[in-house]
């Protein structure tokens, strides 16, 4: 079992009547991952957490955390794990210190040695014997962090934990999961905010209508992106021709006193000598990739997007 | 497993406690024994029609006695409604079950723990009940010797006791109001509709307990089981009714119990 991903789901489906929320996903998140699960709102993404969770029953398919199957193992399959989806949520009417002894209650009882602890790193241990009813949201954020890492997990999944806060607290909350991150907590991030992603993650799944569009590595999702270049020149047209007639150079085009084209590293570099030898100087020679917004938008709203929906419709 | 359920137990009380719902049930349940003294230290009558109620001003031990009756039509059952009702639609409103379940108790356990609580909130109300009234009926009208239903007198210690019999018996009912409370709770994730629906329950038990053609199945209405206490009021004790009223109120426990734990294990938590 410890030899098992933190997370595996395969074939996870949940059907609500005719809708289908989550259709067939398949995902694995390796030991040590921060995994970005990606996708617009009603995406999906929620409902699939709540499924690892076993807060729902999948309609089919498995989910398995570090081998252990919550809708069979129970809670025991929860051991090592934690984290929240939605907001988190705590008795209103109960101190925030309250709320964290419950819930160590509801563990092992162990974690109470650790409440302090966790209301420091969270910053809360000024407002700890205040009514969480009175908390703002972003205090109710970081309590729901801090009753998460009172279990001490080995995997954290986050939905949406940066979502109303304001920009020093999603600071702060990038920095607490990238710390996390670097003791070793696998951590599944649930996520609309790409920057945030972009910023955090090393692998990424991206959904799209239930279903995944794309899971694999970060860098290699935006590495699908074609290369592009855009080139300035001190002679644009015999820069033109030069690129037309070199090798492994692609789809080149002009616009606004400017050179665009699409090659891999070597023809780049080849081109460039090509260019001196043609006595043509080169002002500007830029690299253009494709952010994770751009190829996140073209797989959830683009034309493959477009072509899965018309499929669908048939 | 019993660790697991006391701890969880422990925290129900608590969240019971730090809730203001939970006073205005206790409070009631005190109020009325000791509002029904100061009328009646105040005022003439009697309640003859009542159990004890030609003997009130005999003893303050005859006072819960009384009220029992008077509060078992309505008031009891809307006070245990009030907590049974809540106890799970009120964490599905807070959206907390989500936050119970991502921790290492079973659901099952959670589940008991709940259900306890309800059931000690119930005894606890019944219990504040009894105190008050023997408290503010001694004051009015000493602590003296009881007569019964068959009419001879016991003794006031032994009075205390039948008292406390007759509340063990009384609030066996009540757990069956409280387990469908906590069935509807579960089912509707609903406070308000679980309360009402409890108590219009209860109600719906007394009604069909009062209806012409239904003497054959009267004896087991959960309504007639309230005056199942009358049994330890006779001398020689009359063990029939209470009987009856232990596997009676022990079926209409157990069966919402059982329905609404089953829903509770299987119940999805998504968005409320």
């Amino acid at each position: 079992m410890t030899d098992s991903p933190p997370v595996a789901t395969r074939g996870l489906v949940k059907r609500y009547g005719e809708i289908v929320a989550v259709d067939h996903v398949d995902l694995t998140v390796e030991p040590g991952d921060v995994f970005g699960y990606l996708g617009p709102n009603g995406a999906g993404k929620t409902t699939s957490l709540r499924m690892m969770l076993g807060l729902i029953r999948p309609t089919e398919g498995s989910v398995h955390l570090f081998g252990c199957d919550p809708l069979v193992n129970g809670a025991k399959a929860l051991e090592g794990v934690a984290g929240f989806v939605e907001e988190p949520r705590f008795y209103p009417y109960l101190s925030g210190r309250r709320n964290l002894r419950l819930l160590a209650d509801y563990d092992d009882g162990d974690s109470r040695s650790r409440i302090e602890e966790m209301l420091d790193l969270v910053e809360l241990r000024d407002r700890a014997n205040d009514r969480v009813g009175g908390y703002s949201h972003g205090m109710r954020q970081r309590l729901g962090i801090a009753a998460a890492l009172l279990r001490q997990p080995r995997l954290l999944l986050l939905d949406e934990p940066t979502t109303g806060l304001d920009p020093a607290g999603m600071r702060d909350m990038r920095e607490l999961v990238r710390r996390l991150a670097g003791e070793g907590i696998t951590i599944l991030l649930s996520s609309h905010l790409l920057a945030e992603v972009e910023d955090l993650c090393n692998r990424v799944a991206i959904i799209r209508k239930g279903r995944v569009v794309y899971a694999g590595g970060l860098r290699e999702l935006l590495a699908t992106a074609s290369a592009g270049y855009r080139l300035r020149t001190t002679d644009l047209e015999r820069a033109r021709v030069v690129c037309l007639s070199q090798g492994g150079v692609h789809d080149v085009s002009s616009a606004n006193g400017e050179l665009r084209f699409a090659a891999d590293e070597q023809a780049v570099a080849a081109l460039s000598i090509a260019l001196g030898q043609a006595r043509v100087g080169v002002t500007a020679l830029v690299p253009e990739r494709a952010s994770l917004e751009e190829l996140y938008l073209g797989l959830t709203e683009g034309e493959a997007a477009r072509k899965d929906e018309k499929e669908a419709v048939a | 497993m019993i660790r697991a359920v006391a701890r969880i137990y422990s925290w129900e009380v608590a969240k019971l406690l730090a809730q203001k719902r939970t006073y205005l049930g206790l409070g009631a349940a005190m109020l009325v024994p000791l509002v029904f003294v100061i009328v009646l230290a105040f005022q003439s009558g009697r309640p003859n029609d009542v159990p004890l109620g030609r003997f009130i001003r005999e003893t303050g031990l005859a006072v819960p006695f009384v009220v029992l009756f008077f509060m078992s039509i309505w008031a009891f059952p809307l006070i245990t409604a009030l907590v049974a009702g809540d106890i799970v639609a009120a964490e599905t409103h807070n959206g907390t079950l989500k936050t119970i379940f991502t921790r290492s108790r079973e659901r099952g356990e959670i589940f008991l723990g709940k259900a306890l609580a309800s059931f000690s909130y119930t005894v606890a109300v019944v219990l504040a009940m009894a105190l008050v009234g023997v408290v503010a009926g001694t004051i009015a009208w000493g602590f003296h010797p009881l007569t019964s239903l068959s009419g001879s007198k016991v003794s006031a210690w032994h009075g205390l006791a039948l008292l406390a019999e007759s509340l063990g018996v009384y609030v066996l009912p009540l757990a069956g109001i409280a387990a469908f409370g906590v069935l509807l709770s579960t089912v509707t994730r609903n406070s308000a509709a679980s309360v009402v629906g409890t108590l219009m329950w209860a109600l719906l038990m007394q009604l069909l307990g009062v209806l012409p053609g239904t003497e054959g199945i009267r004896p087991y209405l959960l309504g007639i089981q309230f005056e199942a206490w009358h049994g330890f009021l006779r001398i020689p004790t009359d063990w029939s009714p209470v009987i009856r009223a232990v596997w009676v109120c022990g079926l209409f426990t157990a069966v919402p119990l059982f329905a609404a734990y089953l829903v509770f294990l299987r119940r999805d938590v998504a968005a409320e």
